[in-house]
């Protein structure tokens, strides 16, 4: 189906089916109750989850196929972010100029900085790549001013141009009238879930996007990608211009970039210079990594699991704790919050780092291969005890 | 692939059957009373977002603890603080409307994107009615610029920009800590009289909206008396080493250094000019000065032995009460809850941050209702007494409180950690007012209140 083989339709089914039933996944827990806490099914997180997805796999792209790690991609998301804000502030609140020229802006600057950048390689590259980002950061976060707004960010306000729009145009992002912010609550007993327009769009442009990756990745120019990532001095010996590959490739991955730049400032209209410093180029290499680098459905998984951790974990303090503990004696309470305390709260980071280091570790094709292993056992020992039924199950051709 | 055919649609069809089902008993929270996040139950959400990290963390700990005093006295514990002073009767301790409060906290980390994510969040996940809290003016502006386009109350807490009730003002906004043009204006006559009005000043300046704006504030005031500004240089807000911008400062010919920085920012500065000897030159003829327009207590811990004699202006200080009399009820009242409760006085971000939660809670109560859209006619032109700042009111035009601003000196002598900064002067609100199209505030419109549905 749509040019793919039938375990490749099987994933983009997969992936189609947990986005658009997100707010039921995310939401297991009944509103009232005490693990409503772990709930990540509320509309900016799940936008979060979906944009830095496309992100993620745009940058692994680039990284898991070719294997040219980029320390700079936070720059593409960065210029995405501002192009998208200015089409609001002169064109219209519409998000499709925004997201249309957020991604052209994002693919000519990638040009520009893949183009220098890509004539060296391994180390030189990434060094060189986290430069041309700590560059833009720095002309975004004071230089450049009057274009970005520097540390304030940039905003749109009501007497706007904005020369599409008539008067009656809505103040607010949206999609031909209806509105990013609108969302539908459906309450089932004491579970509440909530459909966000805003949600939705993003979702289907990351299926959009994903579905792409696919393609390219089983398409001959994937092939050639992975040829590269393998031995480019032997393809260049062969006497193949390698270049204008790994080109292509990085400038797709900067579009992606800035799509999911574009994305953010569409569901939230400010651009702000931290999206392009080096924590967040650093957070899109762990996302694929840690999902599972040259993998599919890795770079999505990782990118949803640190956006979790940023978002709900975070957000755990000393007051929560107590709660949960306060079963146990007074004493024993005091020393369990006392222990967790550091993993929390304003310590996520270092709860993510310890599971960054296991997933390293012990499983260096990250959480996708994790899934790999559970499923192998379980076939394992389904193998032997379901072997009659078994045949009746898998196709015949 | 006949087979998977089957497959997906059996997944489809199930998935819509499932869809429709679910959908029966689906209604819109938002319609159900017009407005977003109307409480249901026995308690009402406010949402509380403050730097936990970052060069404001000193503020936003303190203002924390304001706003869980705030709630507490509006829940009806502890000793009922400034409700007891306020000019306003209709709190009664049972919480707003009947509802028992009860607040999320988020941290800013003083950047605008991670600061409307927390916001966000605290609207999407947990429901929040009203926003309230943030130091720095930049998140301040972001935060409220979110909570119009969703639909809630930003009750704004330490912002001392102009743009946030000026080019970036909302109708759904409100602040009640004082701006950089009333500094400039408390500040200049005291200048003039402690320094003279032949003085050439170089400023420094964090490079946000704050900043700037403060700078155009002091800068304005300043030359209007006779000053010179020799130069103004603008650092990031990220900085915490400035000898490479104080060095340039000595050759420059200025007579004063101005700092327009603030938090962790001011602390580093002050100490960098002071271990540069900036304090014991001569230049011109005159002694080298260094002004700090706008400081607080939490600064002056910070700062040390270096804050002494340095000249700046306050929202307000626990001390107010005792020194200037009963005009400023409520200081007294409120210094006491904090002080047993936490064992030392609050800071100006935390009184503006309590102030600010009674006023909301106030302003629900007197609309009768929580709609977002009535909390601002209740706010709008209200004019109430009791909160530690003598007589103040909130103008309609641009959501801003009027109200005495306090001139402020570092202590040369100090008797305890307590008392590091002492009160020069209150000046006048007539002095501080300004006409709501004054050009440094031109140029942004409050719009329409939106409810969020």
């Amino acid at each position: 189906m749509l040019g793919l083989t039938p375990k490749d339709t099987t994933l983009l089914i997969i992936v189609a089916i947990l986005t658009l039933f997100a707010p039921f996944i995310l939401n297991p827990f009944p509103t009232d109750s005490a693990m409503a806490q772990f709930n990540a099914g509320y509309p900016d997180l799940m936008q979060r989850f979906v944009i830095f997805g496309i992100f993620a796999i745009g940058f692994n792209i680039l990284f898991g196929l070719t294997g040219y790690l980029s320390f700079g991609h936070a720059a593409f998301l960065g210029v995405g972010s501002y192009s998208a804000v200015w089409m609001m502030k002169l064109l219209t609140m519409n998000v499709i100029p925004a997201i249309v020229l957020s991604v052209i802006v994002a693919g000519l600057f990638s040009v520009v900085i893949g183009y220098i950048s890509l004539r060296r390689s391994g180390i030189y590259f990434s060094i060189l790549t986290l430069a041309f980002a700590q560059m833009s950061y720095n002309l975004a976060y004071s230089v450049l001013t009057p274009v970005t707004n520097g540390e304030t960010g940039l905003q749109i306000a009501l007497d706007d141009p904005r020369i599409l729009d008539g008067a009656n145009a809505p103040q607010y992002p949206n999609l031909f009238g209806t509105e990013m912010n609108d969302a539908v609550t459906m309450t089932l007993g004491p579970w509440a879930f909530t459909f966000s327009v805003g949600y939705y769009v993003c979702a289907i442009i990351m299926m959009l996007a994903f579905y792409l990756s696919i393609r390219i990745f089983r398409s001959p120019f994937g092939m050639m990608l992975r040829a590269v990532k393998s031995n480019q001095q032997r393809m260049n010996y062969t006497g193949l211009n390698t270049r204008p590959y790994t080109l292509a490739a990085f400038v797709i991955s900067g579009m992606y970039a800035g799509l999911a730049g574009g994305l953010m400032a569409s569901m939230d209209p400010l651009a702000g210079a931290e999206r392009m410093q080096w924590t967040a180029s650093g957070e899109v290499v762990l996302m694929t990594i840690l999902g599972g680098a040259g993998t599919l459905i890795g770079p999505v998984v990782g990118a949803g699991f640190i956006k979790y951790f940023e978002n709900i974990f975070s957000k755990i303090n000393d007051s929560i704790l107590h709660q949960w503990f306060s079963f146990m004696p007074e004493g024993l309470e005091d020393l369990l919050v006392f222990l967790v305390h550091p993993f929390i709260g304003k310590g996520w980071h270092l709860t993510l780092g310890l599971l960054f280091m296991l997933v390293v570790i012990f499983l260096p094709g990250g959480l996708v291969e994790g899934g790999q292993r559970l499923s192998k056992m379980f076939r394992r020992k389904a193998k032997t005890s379901d072997e009659k039924t078994d045949g009746k199950t898998s196709p015949a051709e | 692939m006949s087979k998977y055919d089957v497959t997906r649609r059996g997944v489809l069809r199930t998935g819509a059957i499932a869809g429709a089902g679910f959908a029966l008993p689906t209604y819109l929270r938002a319609q159900e009373s017009g407005y977003l996040n109307a409480p249901t139950g026995s308690t009402v959400t406010l949402g509380f977002n403050v730097p936990q990290t970052g060069p404001y963390a000193d503020e936003g700990a303190d203002e924390l603890r304001a706003f869980e005093l705030a709630v507490e006295h509006l829940n009806g514990e502890g000793d009922g603080g400034m409700l007891n002073t306020f000019s306003s009767k209709s709190l009664s301790g049972s919480g707003i409307l009947g509802k028992k409060v009860e607040f999320v906290t988020g941290d800013t980390q003083t950047k605008s994107d991670a600061a409307r994510a927390s916001a966000k969040s605290m609207i999407e996940k947990d429901g929040a009615i009203m926003i309230s809290g943030g130091s720095s003016s930049g998140v301040a502006v972001a935060v409220q610029g979110l909570c119009q386009e969703a639909g809630v109350i930003f009750m704004a807490g330490l912002t001392h920009s102009n743009d946030t009730t000026g080019k970036d003002k909302k109708a759904n906004g409100f602040r009640h800590f004082f701006n950089a043009y009333m500094s400039a204006a408390a500040l200049a006559p005291v200048l003039k009289n402690l320094y003279g009005d032949d003085r050439r000043a170089y400023h420094l300046t964090a490079d946000y909206t704050w900043g700037w704006t403060q700078q155009e504030s002091i800068a304005a005031a300043t030359e209007a008396m006779g000053w010179e500004t020799v130069n103004n240089v603008l650092t990031p807000l990220a900085s915490t080493d400035f000898s490479s911008y104080i060095a340039p400062v000595l050759n420059s010919g200025a007579d004063v250094l101005v700092l327009n920085h603030y938090g962790g920012n001011m602390v580093n500065s002050l100490t960098n000019a002071v271990q540069f000897g900036l304090r014991e030159k001569q230049a011109n003829g005159k002694n080298f000065e260094i002004v700090v327009p706008l400081y607080s207590e939490l600064m002056a811990k910070g700062a040390g032995k270096n804050i002494a004699g340095i000249v700046g202006s306050q929202n307000w200080d626990w001390k107010l009460e005792n020194e200037m009399g009963d005009k400023y009820a409520g200081t007294n009242a409120f210094v006491k809850s904090f002080g047993e409760k936490y064992g030392f006085p609050p800071s100006q971000a935390a009184q503006t941050c309590y102030a600010q939660t009674l006023l909301y809670a106030d302003a629900a109560e007197r609309a009768g209702t929580f709609n977002p859209c009535a909390i601002v006619e209740a706010l709008e032109g209200y004019e109430f007494d009791g909160l530690g700042n003598g007589p103040t009111s909130y103008r309609a035009e641009d959501h801003q409180c009027f109200k005495d601003v306090v001139v402020v000196k570092g202590a040369a002598d100090p008797e305890d950690e307590f008392n590091l900064v002492e009160i020069v002067e209150v000046t006048p609100v007539e002095q501080v007012t300004y006409e709501p199209d004054h050009p440094m505030f031109a140029g942004g419109e409050l719009g329409q209140c939106n409810p969020g549905a």
